[in-house]
């Protein structure tokens, strides 16, 4: 009987301590459900600059864990989504958005696929017009010959 | 004529090729890591930091102007800045102005470093919280920032200053700047 009620202390002690240890990693409170949605939008929608790919609610870098500390107050402060990340960006540029923007530098890469699309019908049209006028082009000779070789076939 | 055009057309894949080449091959020797600074042509934001040595003395953004300086960002638990820690003696002792920025780090370790390997800095702040390092946009240590005498940024370089890094390429950044 000692034996279960030690092995029972046991047990409740690492099971208490696991949750602690579990809910220490991150409590954030929030005041309304609206404002918990950003909160968790803009972790997933920011990536950690110091891990490259990862977002900050993956991470477990010190930096992401900073991140996270800063957009919860940010939120708390009524601060809205965008409102957040262009303060994000004010400070570690365009990196931290998962989302780029169009920019100069990235303009190629929104435009391009578009580009090689028109590129490619344009080819298309010139062929099948360079087809066209070589199918049109015939001079007197062959235009007689092709006329007398259909009445060889209507005979 | 006609066939001047059917080189252009051909040579058309050819030209992609190369530039899809290019960037690719230049991508070879740009480490992702390393990003540009957000706050390049931007003063330095405003602050109000305690002296390392002292907490009664406090400095805000007015010490970044009147001359160029560096701006390092460093702390006792970042083993590069053990290995960039010599060449800032170096630099100091070349009269560059260095300001070092303690970043999330204990004041007592911070100083028993500074006294162990020799102080560089002409200012020494303390950011315990990394307020001022979530403003630079500091992402790890050591990274250093080059600031003009207006108190502009002028560049950032991430990881460790050494001799060679410097006379490659940021000695010429440093002396350019006004």
């Amino acid at each position: 009987m000692r034996n279960l009620t030690l092995t029972l202390c046991l047990f409740l002690s690492v099971f208490s301590s696991a949750t602690f240890a579990a809910s220490a990693i991150d409590t954030f409170e929030f005041e309304s459900i609206e404002q918990e949605q950003v909160f968790h939008d803009l972790t997933k929608v920011l990536r950690c600059p110091k891990c490259q790919n990862q977002n900050i609610s993956d991470s477990n870098a010190e930096l992401a864990k900073d991140l996270r500390n800063k957009t919860y107050e940010l939120v708390k402060e009524g601060k809205t989504q965008d409102e957040v990340v262009d303060y994000m960006v004010a400070r570690f540029g365009n990196f931290v958005r998962y989302d780029p923007p169009i920019t100069p530098a990235t303009i190629f890469l929104w435009l391009g696929p578009l580009l090689f699309i028109l590129f490619g019908f344009l080819v298309l049209y010139k062929q099948a017009k360079n087809k066209n006028r070589k199918e049109d082009e015939l001079d007197s000779n062959e235009a007689i010959r092709l006329k007398k070789i259909l009445k060889q076939e209507t005979k | 004529m006609a066939n001047t055009r059917k080189i252009i057309a051909l040579s058309v894949p050819l030209l992609l090729f190369l530039v899809v080449c290019f960037f690719l091959f230049k991508g070879l020797y740009t480490d992702p890591r390393k990003l540009d600074s957000a706050l390049i042509g931007q003063p330095v934001p405003e602050f109000t930091l305690q002296d390392i040595y002292d907490e009664n003395k406090q400095y805000d953004a007015s010490i970044f102007k009147g001359k160029k300086m560096l701006l390092n960002v460093w702390a006792t638990w970042c083993p590069t800045c053990y290995a960039e820690h010599k060449f800032l003696n170096q630099l100091a002792g070349q009269d560059i102005y260095i300001v070092g920025m303690n970043y999330k780090d204990e004041r007592k370790k911070a100083i028993r470093w500074l006294t162990d390997l020799k102080d560089p800095y002409k200012i020494s702040l303390f950011d315990k919280d990394g307020m001022l390092g979530m403003d630079l946009g500091v992402y790890g240590a050591p990274e250093t920032f080059f600031i003009d005498s207006k108190g502009i940024i002028q560049y950032r370089h991430v990881g460790d200053l050494n001799a060679r890094i410097w006379e490659d390429e940021l000695a010429e950044l440093y002396n350019g700047m006004q």
